[in-house]
C-alpha cells in the first residue's frame, strides 16, 4: 500500500526565511554545534511514559536466539578440506542483532547495506579486524511501496539537520533525541497529530516514525530556483561508420515507440543534434511543415544558431518530432564523412541546456577525430594480454571532465552510449558521465546485422532507459553518527563538499558506495545509525527528497565484529576500492592489495581465535566465500592480467563495477551457474498458477558440467545457456526446437516459446530470475564446440587458466602468505 | 674571506695600505644581496603557504566549493615554484652550497610532486573531481603546514645570512 498523507493546512508557512543561496544550506549542513550534547546528558533519557518501538535500549538486542545465529556465523570452515562451500541457494543478507521491533522497521537490505552489520566500536578495534568499513547504496531503486509525506514541516534536528526517523527517542511528549548527534529537539505541533489514525498526542505512531524509508515533499525551502521540467537532448553521432553500423535505426524506432512513455508532464522538452565533422540542429518550430536541419560548420566556436526553437514542447511539437525521427536514418544514407567532432557537439549541447538544465543522451561510434577534445588511439594490440601494468586506463585529456564539471553546475546530466567496434578510448570519454551522474553504456562491435545479440540488446535497453524514472538537479547527503565519518565516495557524481553529492540526474539502477573511518569511540552509544537523504526534482516539476535510514548495533568483541560480516558488500566495497587503486597507482598494485586484504583478514581471525589447527585454512562461516569472492574478482574483465582483454572492454568492466548496484556486481563478478536440463519440482515456488524450479547453485568450475547436461549462467548483463554434446535429445527439442544437438544454431539468442512442459518450466524459471532486473541480459545459447565457448568458459573462476590460479591453489597461495 | 682576508694584511704589511681586491668586493655584495632577496621571496612564499592552508581549510568545512578553489589554487603553483628554482639558481652563482644544499630536498619534492600530477590542460596540481576525498585533503593540509614551517626557517636562516655577510 502506498500511504498518502494530507494535512489540512494552507500551501507555505509564509516564513521570512531568507533565499538559500547553494545547494549546501538548503539540503543543511553538518554539525554546527557540540557542546549541547554534554550539557544535555544528565537528562534521563528512558523517562518517556510512552513504550515505544523507538525505545533504545542494548538489552532488547542482546536476545537468547540471538546468540545462535551469531554461533551459526563464527563457526569455524577449513576452506582446504570443505569442497562444496557455495550454498544452493542464494543467501539472504545478514541479519544485525538488533531487537526484533528495531530489525522490523530498519531499511531494507537492497537499498542500504553495510560492510559489517555489527559496527566496531573503535577504529583500533577496526584495525584489528582487517576489514574495511562502509555503505553501498541504492537510494532512487524501484520501490513498490514508498509513503509519501506531504506536510507543512518536515520534522529535523536543529543541528545536524537529520530528518526524523524511527530510531530517535522521544524523551516525553514534546521533545524528541536525535540519533545522529543526541541534541534534544522540540515536536512541532503539527506532528503532535497523526492524521492517519486521526490521534493526537502520539507522535511516535506517525509515519515518518514508522518507517525507515519516506518520501517528503519539498516546499520552497528546498529549492534554488522553481522546479525544472524534464529536458531531453539527444546527440547523435551520423558519421559514415555510425551509419554504417546501423543504430540510427534501432534508436529512431525505439525513440519513436516510447515518446508518449518519456517520464515527463505537458513542460516536456525534446531536441537532437547530430554531427558529424559539423554540427547540426534541428529547428522543430511549432508552425513548420517539416523539421529544419541547421548546419554549423566552425567547429572551433561553436555557437547556437537560433534562440528557441531548438529545444521544443514535446506536446506541441509531437508531429514534427516524429517526422524527424521517421527521416533521420534516410537523410544519413550517402553520407561521405568519417570525422567525428564530438567534443563540438558536446560544447554546443551544453550551451544549449544551461539556461534549463536535464539530460543529454551521447551516441558514439568511434573515436573523436575533429575539434577540442579530439582522442589518439592509445592502444597497443600487443600488450592485450601483457601481465604487467596496463597502461592508459586513466583519462588522456581533461576536456571532458571540465566538460562534466561545467554540466553538473548547471543541472545536465550526460549519459554515454559507446557503439564502437575500434578502440575509443572509453577511458577518457566516461569522465564526461562519471562526474555529472549520467551512466556509461557500451556495445562492443554493434552491428544492425552482423551482431544481432548486441542489436537487441541495445533496443532493449534504450526502452528501459527512456521509460525509467529520473530526477533531475539532485544533491544527496549522508549523514552517520556522531563519531563515524565518510572519507571516499565511489559512484557518478561531483563531491561537492566532505559529505555532500551533487547529482545532475538521478535513476533507479545507479548504486553509489562509501568508505568509513570511526573517528570517536562509539562506546557510549550501543547503536549507530546512518542516514541517506536525496533531493531531488521529479519528471513532473514536484521537489520530493527521499531518505533512508539504517540502523546498526555497535559491538565491542572483535569475534562479533566477524560474526557480522556481510560477505558481498565487503567483495563490492573492495572492487571499488581495487579500481580506485588501479587508476591513480598500478593495476598490479591493486591485484596485490586484493589478495593482501583477503590474508590480512584471516590472519587477523586467527591470531584472535582460540581453536588453532595449524593445517588448513580456517575462517568463521560468515567470512567463508571471501577467498572465492576475491579470485572471482581477480579473473573479472576490469582487473585480470595475461588474458587478452581489449582496453575499452576493461574500462567499461571499471566502470560498471564503480556505478552499478550491489547485486548487479555480484552477478558479474560471481555468475549464477544452475543445471537446467534436468529441473524437478521439488522444493519448487508456485506463485501465480505456475511452477517455478529452484535448481541449486552450481560452483563455477567444469567439473560441474558434464556432456549430458544444458547449464544456464547468468552473469548480470548478459546470460549463456551451454548445451553439451551428448546432452539429452528431449530437452534440445522441446526446449530449444531443434530435433538434434547438431542442428542447433550457432548463433541463437532466444529461447522460443514452445508448448511443451519443459519450454514452460524453463522460460517460467529464466523469466522468475529475470523478475526484479531493470536491464534484460543478452542471451546467447552456445554448443559445446563452437569458439563461443571460451566466452561462457572465462566465467568459471575456480578453475586454472593458463595465467591465473585456481581456487584451490589460490587458497594454498593465502595459506603460504599468511604463514610469512 | 678569511683567506682573502690574510692576503690583504700580506699587502698591507708590505704597502701599509688596506686594499681590498676588486673582486672580492663583488662576492660580497651579490652574496648579501642574494640573501636580501631571498628574504623578500621567502616572505612571498610564507604568504603562498599560508593561503594553501586557508584555501584547504575552507574546502574542509564547506564554505566554499571545490571547483571555485582549485581555480584560485591552480594559477598559484607554478609561481611558487619557479620563485624557489629561481633563489636555487642565485645561491648557486654565489655559491652559497651550504644554502643550496638545504633547498635541495624541497626543489626534488617540488618536482617530484609536479610530475605526478592529474591529468590537467593548465598548469596546476588540485582537480576538484579528487581534491575531496578525506585522504588528499589530508596530505595537502599536511603539507601546507610543513611547507609554512619550512619557509618560516629558511627565512630567518637568510635574515641571519644576510646581517652576517652585510657585517662581513
Amino acid at each position: 500500500f502506498s500511504l498518502y498523507v494530507i494535512l489540512h493546512s494552507s500551501t507555505t508557512t509564509g516564513s521570512a526565511s531568507p533565499v538559500p543561496n547553494s545547494y549546501e544550506s538548503v539540503e543543511g549542513g553538518g554539525y554546527s554545534g557540540t557542546s549541547l550534547q554534554a550539557s544535555l546528558r544528565h537528562l534521563h533519557p528512558y523517562s518517556q511514559p510512552f513504550p515505544s518501538l523507538s525505545e533504545l535500549s542494548s538489552a532488547l538486542g542482546g536476545l537468547g536466539g540471538v546468540s545462535e545465529l551469531e554461533a551459526e556465523t563464527l563457526r569455524p570452515v577449513n576452506l582446504l578440506q570443505e569442497r562444496n562451500i557455495l550454498p544452493p541457494k542464494h543467501a539472504p543478507p545478514p541479519e544485525p542483532n538488533l531487537s526484533n521491533d528495531l530489525r522490523k522497521v530498519n531499511c531494507s537490505p537492497d537499498t542500504f547495506r553495510c560492510t559489517l552489520t555489527n559496527i566496531p566500536q573503535t577504529q583500533a578495534l577496526l584495525n584489528k579486524a582487517r576489514l574495511p568499513l562502509g555503505l553501498l547504496l541504492h537510494p532512487f531503486r524501484d520501490l513498490t511501496q514508498l509513503p509519501v509525506i506531504t506536510s507543512n514541516t518536515i520534522v529535523r534536528c536543529r543541528s545536524c539537520r537529520t530528518y526524523i526517523n524511527p530510531f530517535v527517542s522521544f524523551l516525553d511528549q514534546r521533545r524528541w533525541k536525535c540519533n545522529l548527534c543526541y541534541r534534544v529537539n522540540d515536536v512541532p505541533d503539527e506532528f503532535m497529530y497523526n492524521p492517519v489514525t486521526r490521534s493526537y498526542g502520539e507522535p511516535h505512531k506517525r509515519p515518518e516514525v514508522q518507517n525507515s524509508t519516506v518520501e517528503f515533499i519539498a516546499s520552497s525551502d528546498y529549492m534554488l530556483r522553481p522546479p525544472q521540467p524534464a529536458v531531453y537532448l539527444f546527440v547523435l553521432d551520423v558519421s559514415h561508420n555510425a551509419v554504417e553500423s546501423g543504430y540510427l535505426n534501432v534508436f529512431c524506432q525505439s525513440l519513436l515507440d516510447n515518446l508518449e512513455k518519456l517520464p515527463g508532464d505537458t513542460r516536456t522538452r525534446i531536441g537532437f543534434v547530430t554531427f558529424d565533422s559539423t554540427v547540426h540542429f534541428y529547428n522543430l518550430q511549432e508552425g513548420l511543415s517539416q523539421p529544419q536541419m541547421l548546419l554549423v560548420s566552425d567547429i572551433d566556436d561553436v555557437f547556437i544558431p537560433t534562440h528557441d526553437n531548438l529545444l521544443v514542447n514535446l506536446k506541441e511539437s509531437k508531429e514534427l518530432v516524429k517526422d524527424l525521427l521517421n527521416a533521420l536514418p534516410g537523410m544519413f544514407t550517402h553520407t561521405r564523412e568519417t570525422q567525428s567532432a564530438l567534443g563540438p557537439a558536446l560544447q554546443a549541447a551544453y550551451k544549449l541546456m544551461c539556461p534549463t538544465g536535464g539530460r543529454v543522451s551521447v551516441f558514439q561510434t568511434q573515436l573523436p577525430t575533429l575539434g577540442a577534445g579530439l582522442l589518439q588511439s592509445r592502444e597497443d594490440p600487443n600488450l592485450r594480454s601483457s601481465t604487467k601494468n596496463v597502461q592508459h586506463l586513466g583519462p588522456a585529456t581533461d576536456f571532458y571532465k571540465k566538460l562534466a564539471l561545467d554540466c553538473s553546475g548547471q543541472q545536465i546530466g550526460v549519459d554515454l552510449f559507446l557503439l564502437s567496434s575500434q578502440y575509443s578510448d572509453l577511458a577518457s570519454l566516461a569522465c564526461v558521465s562519471k562526474y555529472s551522474a549520467g551512466s556509461v553504456f557500451y556495445y562492443p562491435s554493434f552491428h544492425h546485422v552482423h551482431n544481432t545479440a548486441q542489436s537487441q540488446k541495445f533496443q532493449k535497453d534504450l526502452q528501459r532507459y527512456l521509460t525509467r524514472k529520473i530526477g533531475f538537479e539532485a544533491v544527496m547527503r549522508i549523514r552517520c553518527t556522531k563519531g563515524l565519518s565518510i572519507h571516499t565516495f565511489h559512484g557518478n557524481f561531483f563531491v561537492r563538499s566532505t559529505d555532500l553529492l551533487s547529482l545532475a540526474n538521478v535513476n533507479p539502477d545507479s548504486g553509489f558506495a562509501v568508505q568509513m573511518s570511526i573517528e570517536e569511540s562509539l562506546a557510549d552509544t550501543s547503536l549507530a545509525c546512518f542516514q541517506a537523504a536525496l533531493l531531488y526534482t521529479s519528471s513532473k516539476g514536484k521537489r520530493r527528497i527521499r531518505v533512508h535510514t539504517l540502523c546498526l548495533p555497535v559491538v565491542s568483541q572483535l569475534s562479533e565484529v566477524f560474526a557480522g560480516a556481510d560477505i558481498q558488500a565487503i567483495t563490492c566495497l573492495l572492487a571499488n576500492m581495487a579500481i580506485d587503486r588501479s587508476i591513480s597507482s598500478s593495476l598490479s598494485d591493486a591485484r596485490d592489495a586484493l589478495v593482501n586484504a583477503v590474508v590480512d583478514c584471516l590472519t587477523a581471525y586467527r591470531a584472535n581465535g582460540s581453536n588453532i589447527q595449524p593445517s588448513g585454512l580456517i575462517t568463521p562461516a560468515a567470512l567463508r566465500l571471501f577467498p572465492l569472492y576475491v579470485l572471482a574478482l581477480l579473473k573479472q574483465k576490469a582487473l585480470r592480467t595475461g588474458t587478452s582483454t581489449r582496453l575499452d572492454e576493461r574500462v567499461f568492466s571499471m566502470c560498471e563495477l564503480k556505478s552499478q548496484p550491489l547485486l548487479q556486481i555480484m552477478r558479474m563478478a560471481h555468475p549464477d551457474l544452475y543445471r537446467i536440463d534436468n529441473m524437478t519440482e521439488q522444493a519448487a515456488l508456485h506463485l501465480n498458477d505456475s511452477v517455478i524450479p529452484q535448481p541449486p547453485l552450481l560452483q563455477l568450475t567444469a567439473e560441474k558440467l558434464t556432456r549430458e547436461g544444458a547449464f544456464l549462467m547468468d552473469c548480470g548483463s548478459v546470460m549463456f545457456l551451454w548445451v553439451g554434446k551428448c546432452c539429452n535429445e528431449t530437452f534440445i527439442r522441446d526446449v530449444l526446437g531443434y530435433p538434434n544437438y547438431a542442428s542447433l544454431p550457432s548463433n541463437m539468442t532466444e529461447i522460443p516459446e514452445l508448448q511443451t512442459m519443459y519450454s514452460e518450466r524453463t522460460r517460467a524459471f529464466i523469466s522468475w530470475l529475470l523478475e526484479s532486473r531493470t536491464f534484460h541480459p543478452a542471451f546467447h545459447v552456445i554448443k559445446d564446440d563452437t569458439s563461443a565457448k571460451t566466452s561462457f568458459f572465462q566465467h568459471l573462476v575456480e578453475d586454472r587458466t593458463e595465467s591465473a590460479f585456481s581456487y584451490y591453489e589460490f587458497l594454498l597461495h593465502i595459506q603460504q602468505q599468511m604463514s610469512k | 674571506m678569511r683567506l682573502f682576508q690574510s692576503r690583504d694584511l700580506q699587502l698591507s704589511q708590505q704597502s701599509s695600505v688596506w686594499i681590498i681586491p676588486h673582486e672580492r668586493k663583488m662576492a660580497f655584495t651579490f652574496a648579501a644581496f642574494c640573501y636580501m632577496l631571498a628574504l623578500l621571496l621567502t616572505a612571498a612564499l610564507i604568504f603562498f603557504a599560508i593561503w594553501h592552508i586557508i584555501a584547504f581549510d575552507e574546502l574542509k568545512t564547506d564554505y566554499k566549493n571545490p571547483i571555485d578553489q582549485c581555480n584560485t589554487l591552480n594559477p598559484l603553483v607554478l609561481p611558487e615554484y619557479l620563485i624557489h628554482v629561481f633563489f636555487c639558481v642565485m645561491f648557486l652563482c654565489a655559491t652559497e652550497w651550504l644554502t643550496l644544499g638545504l633547498n635541495m630536498p624541497l626543489l626534488a619534492y617540488h618536482i617530484w610532486r609536479y610530475m605526478s600530477r592529474p591529468v590537467m590542460s593548465g598548469p596546476g596540481l588540485y582537480d576538484p573531481t579528487t581534491i575531496m576525498n578525506a585522504d588528499i585533503l589530508a596530505y595537502c593540509q599536511k603539507e601546507g603546514w610543513c611547507k609554512l614551517a619550512f619557509y618560516l626557517l629558511s627565512f630567518f636562516y637568510y635574515l641571519y645570512g644576510y646581517v652576517e655577510f652585510k657585517n662581513k
